[in-house]
């Protein structure tokens, strides 16, 4: 093997800038025009092949997993987080591994001459380890997808449990799609905070947009409303939609909480709770504050 | 021994707990309280409980005995300051001290055992009288 690290070596040296010139070019051919900025692709070539030529001197050419190929492996890492950010699939980001094989097979085979049994080794030995290292890229192409999606994940969890305050002491919670377990907790945990940092009385619970109540969600919001009575505040249903109500009955759930129709019941009732009037301009001229509330 | 102070405020009895409690406290602190209750004549017990990190269902046990017993000699029990993080807890371990009110902090804990005392005192004739 030492032989065959020697050539792969001298070819590297020898020919880095053809190597890296042809190298580019194929890439270039095989993604997309305007995919990748030019100059992009050939700094990071050219980054790559140093790397790859500093790990063959120093390194085993048998594993990539070495301390050795450290820097071959974070310039990997770094070139194919990028590319998943940018939307590449798998197989443009793993071409720019695969594309070298051809002038590294060329230079390979004009070091070699005629001696076809030494060709044959070379080649192996190159190409297991290019092989290995597009392996690699695409396990890192992988882990950078997971990442994103994650990350979205995270962000939509974020963005779907949002508390709003209605007026002062009156908080509502409009919760839109499925409720499951983990997301009871954001929800739980974002109203109890909420309630402490507005001093709120009553916490409005709309599932207006949650598609299906079962006895699980059923249970999720019963603890949500437990918690907020526990801080002291509490909690109205509103926005159960008519065909809920039936399969809340036929499930046999009982909620034992107050539930309105809509937000703006709920509204009403929170505003009578809390002393507070609506009045129509009008009226109030008319008959001075009598009216009770805003129902 | 360590003991728990029992403060009163006009006829409010306020206890704040600061501390770990174990078996022989909470025994103390339930002989104490009912005992104060009877000489002071109050007509509402305030538990503090927001320096408290954990609340385990031995507490919760003790929180609903309280109130338990209070209401035998007429007095409310509002458990006030509970931490978010201890009400999830709460919830999640299915102890969700239904026999006691809760309120935010001791000031909507004071407001709130007084409407209670207030309606059990026949609000409706206060309140007109207020209003006028």
């Amino acid at each position: 093997m030492a032989r065959s690290k020697a050539l792969l070596q001298g070819v590297l040296d020898k020919n880095a800038d053809p190597l890296v010139a042809r190298w580019v070019e194929l890439q270039r051919k095989a993604l997309k025009s305007g995919q990748l900025e030019a100059s992009e692709l050939e700094s990071q070539s050219k980054k790559f092949v140093k790397a790859l030529q500093s790990a063959v001197v120093s390194g085993d050419i048998e594993s990539i997993n070495t301390p050795a190929w450290a820097e071959v492996r974070d310039l990997l890492e770094e070139v194919t987080r990028a590319r998943a950010l940018q939307g590449f699939s798998p197989s443009e980001t793993a071409t720019f591994v695969f594309a070298l094989k051809e002038p590294l097979f060329e230079y390979l085979r004009r070091e070699c001459g005629k001696d076809a049994d030494k060709l044959a080794d070379e080649i192996m030995t190159a190409s297991t380890l290019l092989d290995q290292i597009g392996l690699y890229t695409t396990e890192m192409y992988q882990k950078s997808r997971e990442q994103i999606i994650q990350r979205q994940q995270e962000e939509m969890m974020e963005l779907s449990t949002p508390v709003v305050q209605l007026w002062r002491g009156i908080l509502a919670l409009p919760l839109i799609g499925t409720l499951d377990s983990a997301r009871t907790q954001i929800v739980m945990e974002n109203l109890l905070q909420e309630i402490v940092k507005t001093e709120a009385e009553i916490a409005i619970i709309d599932i207006t947009g949650v598609p299906t109540v079962d006895t699980l969600v059923a249970q999720h919001l019963l603890k949500t409303v437990e918690a907020a009575r526990l801080m002291g505040a509490d909690c109205l249903i509103s926005g159960i939609r008519p065909q809920i109500a039936q399969t809340l009955v036929h499930l046999g759930v009982e909620l034992n909480v107050v539930s309105k129709a809509t937000m703006a019941d709920a509204l009403s009732l929170s505003f009578r709770r809390i002393g507070k009037v609506v009045i129509d301009r009008k009226t109030k001229k008319e008959s001075g504050i009598s009216e009770s509330a805003a129902d | 021994m360590e003991q728990i102070p029992i403060l009163k405020i006009g006829d409010c009895l306020l206890v704040s707990i600061q501390v770990d409690m174990h078996d022989r406290m909470a025994l103390a602190l339930q002989d104490d309280l009912t005992n104060k209750i009877v000489t002071s004549r109050a007509r509402g017990v305030m538990i503090d409980i927001s320096a408290l990190e954990i609340v385990d269902s031995f507490i919760g046990r003790m929180l609903n005995n309280i109130a338990a017993m209070s209401r035998v000699l007429d007095a409310v029990t509002v458990v006030v300051g509970m931490r978010p993080a201890v009400a999830i807890t709460l919830v999640e371990l299915g102890l969700a001290l239904t026999g006691v009110r809760t309120a935010l902090n001791v000031d909507r804990g004071l407001a709130l055992i007084r409407k209670i005392i207030d309606e059990q005192d026949g609000a409706g004739v206060l309140d007109e009288y207020r209003e006028n």
